[in-house]
């Protein structure tokens, strides 16, 4: 019930392979992942990587902890229950999902940015491999 | 398109930033052959605007270049975000044309949410929240003026986000130019024409004292009554007409002796020669 729970799904940087490769027997998978290099991984290739990588996260600790100031913690822990609650609402994961709830629950609904507008998952020419990304998502991977 | 590092993570919309590093490798490496990297056309610009007596008018010159070619000679950089609101937008022609429509979107789905007309403020407000999240990035300067409920408002917005609220405004490679003929003409409160006037000059002065403006002035007047887009409002580049001429009228020099010698010629010598044409 800390505040702390919601910090810990803030990732400040980008994810680093070579530490548990996701291959067989724990060596780096060639053919999934490609020719990796440490330095590649650590450092971001542009300056608003990061930034926009984690820009709504940013943006949510924000409004949480203002709200929290302003109207105590059980603001922010309603909200962040209704998140939760709706993230669940999605198909398998590599399908596309409306996330219609998630959506009206942010207000994203009503705005239009670069997020619609460019790299549109739904109309991507490649689909992720089913088998992969259901066992990623249920940890079995 | 990929993730090489995590294939099973979903992809999220928005920029990609997955080439930036094979690009930055290319870039450099092209910088030293003798091939040059394609560089954003900018729209190497003169706006201007200002508040008058009735609203607001917006003034903009129409030449785009690329580098030091010019690559349109009659490009339209007032552009429109709500009835009574318009923007100019200099800089990079892409990102003040991509940053102007996103902006429009937003405020129409705004109007539709509140049921009110849009105020400069709110655009001002989504539009440097845009650019200061790229953090300069996105180079677009832009000047946005309109009339709303409180009246008649002009602001500026630099790549970065910051902005100023003034009652005369110039933007662009041409604002030096411009913003002299406002410090020496401006006045609060002027009348519609005066005012059309003053934004012309100032234009025109971008036009001729800055290589990268050019060709024709647009002028978009804002009030409470409606928008009035005035393309080509003048074209100061055109190229006169020539009021005379400097040629001569046949007998304008008198003759006063006439002396003719025929010559004869004899044929000497008569030769043929074929041309190879096969």
């Amino acid at each position: 019930m800390k505040a702390g729970v919601f910090f810990s799904c803030l990732k400040d940087s980008v994810p680093v392979a070579g530490l548990c490769p996701q291959g067989a027997y724990g060596v780096q998978d060639s053919l999934r992942s490609g020719f990796t290099s440490i330095k590649n991984e650590l450092l971001p290739s542009h300056p608003l990587e990061l930034s926009e990588k984690n820009f709504r996260l940013n943006q949510d600790k924000m409004n949480f902890s203002t709200l929290r100031n302003i109207q105590g913690l059980h603001a922010p822990l309603k909200l962040q229950m209704e998140y939760r609650a709706a993230r669940q609402i999605q198909r398998l994961p590599f399908l596309p999902s409306s996330n219609l709830a998630l959506d009206t629950l942010r207000g994203s609904d009503e705005s239009i940015g670069f997020e619609d507008i460019l790299c549109d998952p739904t109309q991507s020419e490649v689909i992720g491999e089913p088998h992969t990304m259901v066992e990623y998502k249920l940890g079995l991977l | 398109m990929l993730h090489t590092l995590n294939p099973c993570q979903e992809q999220n919309g928005g920029f990609c930033f997955e080439n930036s590093r094979r690009n930055a490798v290319l870039e450099s490496s092209l910088s030293e052959g003798t091939n040059k990297a394609p560089s954003a056309r900018k729209t190497g610009t003169t706006i201007a605007g200002m508040v008058c007596k009735d609203g607001v008018v917006l003034g903009a010159d129409t030449r785009a270049t690329d580098d030091m070619v010019v690559a349109d000679k009659n490009c339209m950089k007032i552009h429109y975000i709500a009835p009574k609101i318009y923007c100019c937008g200099a800089g990079v022609a892409a990102d003040a044309e991509m940053a102007t429509q996103i902006m429009a979107s937003n405020v129409e789905l705004h109007m539709l949410n509140t049921g009110r007309p849009p105020l400069v403020a709110m655009v001002t407000r989504q539009l440097k929240q845009m650019l200061f999240r790229y953090q300069g990035h996105m180079g677009s300067s832009v000047i946005v003026g309109g009339v709303d409920v409180t009246g008649a408002h002009l602001y500026s917005v630099y790549p970065h986000g910051s902005y100023d609220k003034l009652p005369f405004l110039t933007m662009g490679s041409g604002a030096a130019a411009a913003v002299s003929v406002f410090e020496d003409r401006f006045k609060p409160n002027m009348e519609l024409e005066e005012a059309k006037k003053l934004v012309r000059d100032a234009i025109a002065a971008g036009i001729f004292c800055d290589l990268g403006s050019g060709s024709n002035v647009d002028l978009c007047v804002i009030t409470d009554v409606g928008v009035q887009f005035l393309r080509g409002y003048d074209k100061p580049t055109a190229k006169g007409q020539r009021e005379g001429q400097y040629r001569y009228k046949p007998g304008t020099t008198a003759v006063l002796t006439k002396t003719e010698t025929p010559l004869s010629l004899d044929v000497v010598d008569e030769c043929v020669q074929l041309m190879d044409t096969e």
